[in-house]
């Protein structure tokens, strides 16, 4: 039995496509520890490999090298039927010549189960995902969101003990998806089932998941809560992929404490939080949101200069300020009161200006 | 300015134009058709029109026909009239024998190229696709020589001193030859051989189709190996298979050259029956009655075929 904490171990896992002479590593080297129940979440570019990954733990895929546990049993090397775990596909991947609830019931089938196990697992699936007037539908004839729905339905319908998700909403309109994302999370909260979801829309990721996983070109850069990643990010690709950001570059002049002196090349220092000792050229990060703005004048912000443009979107406005330091830092407001070539200040609070790791 | 009249006006002028340009769009198909119907028409209707009129004839002492009109060709498919006594008819099952035989072998055939065409379309269809072409092409490569040529090649092959025998009994496996030319198992192989590009080549085009995520999707689904083929991959492709099918059972029911040298002519096909009448019989009003009762029967099947088939696949 696996512990809590490590329900699937991801160890040192790579893939490698191609024949030895032309090798591409589509993952390089991850290591993951997902918790039993969570909502996880893969998130990244494309091209990173997130869909590689969810390849390697469905069994689609065999690893090049390192190892798959699930609940302390490595399942790297079984073949898909033979692994507790099933996948809600991005193109869903309903068979054609079956109906809604023949589609539902193939796992439990193949599962040899009896019949009316099998229709009773149907109608409660059936009702899960709210499609029960449907069931006799051929799946061509549904709408990409009831498609969607049957999808879902039938990859749970065996109870697996963990579903992976493959970029499943990307193909719905925005407001269905809103719509689904929700649908999800009840989903999975009453099924309890661990769900390890893929997507590049960092939004999603943010709105959805109890973890996340930043990853990049095969590497997995950072693990941690949306809080955490969003607030605290280790790496300038995490910073800069989710959300908006400021990155301003500096010269390490103390370091201390968890708090490093950053003097920029145009003469103001700063003060931010590290979380390990730093030296010589750092980039500092801060949230727009996270800006101070106020009128200038009184000479004690941090930083000042001129407004450059004001972006408004609905729930807020971006001020561009060109405060010297070669690209614009961008403030968000929700109060404006200014006007493009005002001279304003910006204050830019320790706690949420981070020093990253290059 | 827009007034009533204007709109009125408007109004006629685009229906005329929707009008002419579906005058033009009836024309063009029509052209398009021409030449395919006029095809048909001259080496199609026509031909099965002359055939139709001599099976209700009498025969010609010389072969041809005279010109009376007589269900005789009809009724000796049957019926065998009394040497002695013209009106006495009796059942004589001879010729329902080589039809029911014939369908047979052909049934036979159909099945045995499925078997093996379908497992050569399956490994063509998962190459990686540059190489696919090459395979197609060695699929159909047999074509290029003439099918009497390569008949004769299989019979060169499966005769008493050909290479099968030759390698049986030098191994030491058998003593004496074995009999396979002249038998109903050499014809059965011939008709596999010579029909099997039909089969490959319109399951091929139904696996190519095929969405191999299906397959993925089943894997996942704790389907094994033979599961898949059985749910997924054999009803995905049934369309290519009955196209398979039809395009080997159709020319294998009427098939000539191969039962002719393989089977040695010994046991009559149809196609053999057919050519007879045509021949030394000198009963074109019989080889023609039973060409006509051939192609009903074909027609009926087909028929049938498209209706279960149609219900069935109608996705694909
Ligand atoms: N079967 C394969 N053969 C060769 N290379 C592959 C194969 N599958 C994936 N790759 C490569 O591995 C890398 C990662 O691909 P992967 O599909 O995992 O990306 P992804 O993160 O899912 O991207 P996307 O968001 O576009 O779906 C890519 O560079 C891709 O070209
Ligand atoms: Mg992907």
């Amino acid at each position: 039995m696996g512990s809590d904490d490590g329900f699937i171990e991801i160890v040192d896992v790579t893939k490698a496509f191609g024949p030895a002479d032309r090798r591409v590593f589509a993952l390089g080297g991850v290591t993951a520890t997902i918790r039993r129940g969570e909502f996880f979440t893969l998130l990244g570019p494309s091209g990173c490999g997130k869909t590689t990954l969810l390849r390697l733990i469905a069994g689609f895929e065999l690893p090049t090298s390192g190892e798959i546990r699930l609940d302390g049993q490595e399942i790297g090397h079984l073949p898909p039927f033979r692994r507790p775990v099933n996948t809600v596909f991005q193109n869903y991947a309903l068979f054609p010549h079956m109906t809604v609830a023949e589609n539902i019931g193939f796992g439990l089938e193949m599962l040899d189960k009896p019949r009316a196990e099998i229709a009773s697992t149907v109608a409660r699936m059936l009702a899960l995902v709210k499609m029960s007037d449907l069931a006799g539908r051929r799946t061509d004839q549904l709408s990409g969101g009831q498609q969607q729905r049957v999808a879902l339905a039938r990859a749970l319908a065996p109870q697996p003990k963990v579903l992976l998700l493959d970029e499943p909403l990307s193909a719905l309109d925005l407001k269905l998806r809103k719509e689904m994302q929700v649908e999800l999370k009840r989903i999975q909260h009453e099924t309890g089932i661990t769900f390890i979801f893929v997507t590049h829309d960092q939004e999603e990721a943010l709105t959805m998941s109890d973890r996340i996983a930043v990853m990049e070109k095969g590497h997995i850069l950072q693990i941690g809560s949306p809080t955490e990643i969003y607030n605290a990010p280790a790496a300038r690709f995490v910073a800069d992929f989710i959300g908006d950001i400021n990155f301003i570059e500096g010269e390490v002049v103390s370091c201390g404490d968890g708090r490093a002196e950053v003097r920029l090349p145009s003469g103001p220092l700063l003060s931010a939080h590290a979380g390990q000792p730093v030296s010589g050229r750092v980039t500092l990060a801060i949230r727009p949101e996270k800006i101070g703005l106020r009128a200038a004048g009184d000479g004690t912000a941090q930083l000042s200069g001129r407004i450059t443009n004001l972006v408004y979107f609905g729930s807020g406005t971006n001020v561009h300020v060109d405060a010297g330091i070669g690209a614009d830092i961008v403030a968000r407001t929700t109060t404006p009161g200014v006007a493009i070539g005002d001279r304003v200040g910006l204050d830019l609070p320790f706690a949420d200006l981070s020093v990253l790791a290059e | 300015m827009s007034t009533p009249d204007t709109h009125a006006q408007a109004d006629a002028a685009l229906r005329a134009a929707i009008r002419q340009r579906e005058r033009e769009a009836f024309r063009n198909r029509w052209l398009l058709l021409a030449p395919g119907v006029g095809l048909i028409a001259c080496v199609g209707l026509l031909p099965l029109a002359l055939t139709m009129i001599y099976s209700f004839l009498e025969p010609g002492t010389y072969g041809g026909v005279t010109w009376t009109f007589s269900t005789g060709a009809y009724e000796q498919f049957l019926f065998e009239r009394d040497l002695f006594d013209e009106t006495l008819l009796t059942f004589n099952p001879s010729y329902v024998i080589i039809f029911a035989r014939s369908i047979f072998l052909a049934l036979v055939a159909t099945v045995g190229t499925l078997l093996v065409g379908y497992p050569t379309a399956y490994f063509i269809a998962t190459r990686p696709r540059e190489s696919r072409n090459l395979w197609l092409f060695l699929i159909t490569l047999p074509f290029w020589t003439n099918l009497l040529i390569r008949t004769y090649a299989m019979l060169l092959i499966i005769r008493d001193e050909g290479l099968i025998n030759a390698v049986l009994m030098g191994v030491g496996v058998v003593e004496q030859p074995v009999g396979i030319l002249y038998t109903d198992f050499a014809v059965f192989l011939g008709l596999i051989y010579s029909f099997l590009p039909f089969m490959v080549l319109p399951v091929y085009a139904s696996l190519e189709k095929l969405d191999f995520r299906l397959v993925e999707a089943a894997y996942d689904l704790y389907a094994t190996r033979w599961r898949v083929l059985r749910r997924v991959i054999i009803p995905a492709t049934r369309p290519g298979i009955v196209a398979g099918c039809i395009l080997v059972f159709i020319p294998g029911l009427g098939a000539y050259i191969t039962p002719e040298l393989l089977g040695g002519g010994k046991k009559l096909m149809i196609g053999n029956m057919i050519a007879l009448q045509f021949g030394t019989a000198r009963n074109w009003p019989f080889g023609s009655a039973a060409a006509l009762i051939l192609m009903a029967m074909v027609v009926l099947m087909l028929v049938f075929l498209m209706r279960r088939g149609g219900r069935q696949v109608g996705h694909g």
